[in-house]
């Protein structure tokens, strides 16, 4: 019966961690909004997260466009379709890459980082001294931070995906040879504002609210050791791209799923 | 005297480990108290519990006659502006230069003016020595400049109670000397009350006004400094003079080496 003791405590021990996790969350967030100085500490945040992991977010995303178009036109030049090569770039990356790819960079690139952040500053005492100042390190570490990831994806998200269509662009008008005039007048009629861009939106939306949200718990969560911050800063990054793997089945299945 | 802080049968575990099996202690006001023991007798833990960072499985904590462990969290947080813990590592924000570090808890917690905290910063600064290291980041100090940097930004708020946190540890003769000369002027010239927990015996004795002894989950010695130097508990002997081996045993509690050697053929 020790295995079945097992699966018990295993169960205890995950269900209480999510109880912590989900308290620190509304301790971040549920508050009366201190705009003044909360909104500098934000914008700090934004530029860490968010405008630091531009880089590898638009390299990412033009060469991601480009493959895409090669792929894309040696199946479709067969059919004698390759004038689709627009809305085939255009819808996997909104719907899908985009959201996808950029929300598994945002973990390893930004979700690490906030990890081994807050729980350096743990390990330091940093986050028990705000404490004993009567600052709260919920409202004053984790709510810019959480902030910040949420407004940050969507906008990643976005960008990834402009970038990934101009990469297409390069490759299936400028190099193989499609007419321009088709690649973005299909990609017009074909694309969907509410159904397809917004969808791709609200994903990485989704995506990011729990990328932050893992990260920021893993490292106020990390025992304050340096294997500790290496274990957490690799728990973020993992269980990250799981849920953003899982989540994405799931949103996939609501809003295109269901005809 | 009147009493800052009364602590009355308090008993703590963590992790299933009994570290303080009901013990009581006062720290009277206006007074430096030390607290002294071993390592890893849980003396800092001593001090999360009186600024309500921790919670005793049983007992009570009063600070000014308001029990802390029952204090809603709104109420914690204003009882702790009139509170200050001087950290082990200092932990001074990493991402601040000096100066806005001790201008940190006067931001946050204050109205005044930009001009005016830069005066109050810099009168904190010239009390510890530091005007001139203002602008640099704490990666830049020394660990004595570090410790004096984030003693500056504890007392900005001027509380009433400031712990110190093994504030000599890992500290050259100089730095020490420093410190010991600040905690000393600081508590005379801003009325403070000092808890001092640390295991730098020679050191304490000259600034406390009032020693507990902590050993084996309980207080096994009190007193002025001279009571406390003509103890004759062995233990708190043990522990002033530095002997290796005593009533705290030298041998972490093990088998018999002749049964680990030779096992059962012994």
């Amino acid at each position: 019966m020790n295995w079945l003791a097992s699966i018990g405590a295993l169960t205890i021990a995950k269900m209480g961690s999510f109880g912590r996790a989900t308290l620190m969350l509304l301790g971040a967030i549920i508050a009366k909004p201190q705009f003044i100085k909360n909104t500098p500490l934000t914008i700090m945040q934004i530029y860490v997260v968010g405008v630091q992991s531009l880089l590898i977010i638009v390299v990412s995303g033009l060469f991601i466009g480009m493959v895409m178009a090669l792929q894309g036109y040696t199946i479709l030049v067969s059919y004698g379709a390759e004038g689709s090569l627009g809305p085939m770039v255009a819808l996997s990356l909104l719907r899908e890459l985009g959201p996808v790819v950029t929300a598994l960079l945002f973990a390893g690139r930004a979700g690490s980082a906030l990890t081994a952040e807050i729980g350096l500053m743990k390990t330091t005492e940093q986050l028990s001294s705000l404490e004993m100042m009567a600052v709260d390190p919920l409202r004053r570490i984790i709510a810019p931070r959480f902030w910040a990831g949420m407004i940050s994806m969507p906008m990643l998200t976005l960008i990834f995906s402009a970038v990934g269509i101009l990469g297409g662009h390069v490759v299936g008008v400028d190099w193989l040879g499609v007419d321009s005039g088709s690649y973005w007048s299909i990609m017009q009629a074909t694309v969907d504002w509410d159904k397809d861009v917004m969808n791709g939106v609200i994903k990485s939306a989704v995506f990011g609210f729990v990328i932050v949200w893992i990260a920021t718990y893993k490292g106020y969560d990390s025992i304050p050791t340096s294997e500790g911050i290496s274990k957490a800063t690799t728990q973020t990054v993992v269980y990250s791209s799981l849920a953003v793997l899982g989540l994405d089945f799931v949103l996939t299945a609501l809003m295109f799923g269901i005809e | 005297m009147e009493n800052l802080i009364e602590i009355d049968n308090l008993s703590f575990s963590r992790s299933g480990r009994l570290i303080y099996d009901n013990i009581s202690l006062r720290i009277q006001k206006g007074k430096t108290t030390a607290i002294m023991g071993p390592s890893g007798i849980g003396k800092t833990t001593m001090l999360r519990l009186m600024g309500g960072q921790l919670k005793p499985d049983s007992g009570d904590i009063k600070f000014k006659g308001e029990s802390i462990p029952n204090m809603r969290r709104k109420r914690l947080f204003e009882v702790r502006r009139q509170m200050s813990m001087l950290f082990q590592s200092g932990a001074l924000f990493t991402d601040m230069s000096v100066f806005d570090n001790i201008a940190f808890p006067l931001r946050e917690h204050t109205n005044l003016t930009e001009d005016l905290i830069n005066t109050v910063v810099q009168l904190k600064l010239q009390a510890v020595g530091l005007r001139g290291a203002a602008h640099l980041m704490p990666s830049e100090l020394s660990g004595g400049m570090a410790r004096r940097a984030a003693l500056a930004r504890a007392i900005a708020l001027d509380p009433e109670l400031i712990m110190y946190d093994e504030p000599f540890a890992g500290q050259d003769p100089i730095s020490m000397g420093v410190l010991v000369k600040l905690i000393k002027a600081l508590n005379d010239a801003l009325k403070l009350t000092s808890v001092v927990v640390t295991h730098d015996v020679t050191e304490v004795l000259t600034i406390a006004d009032y020693i507990y002894i902590l050993a084996e989950k309980k207080i096994i010695g009190s007193g002025t400094p001279a009571e406390i130097k003509n103890s004759d508990s062995p233990l708190v002997q043990q522990f002033l003079q530095g002997l290796a081996d005593g009533p705290v045993p030298f041998h972490y509690p093990a088998g018999d080496i002749r049964q680990a050697f030779l096992g059962s053929s012994l």
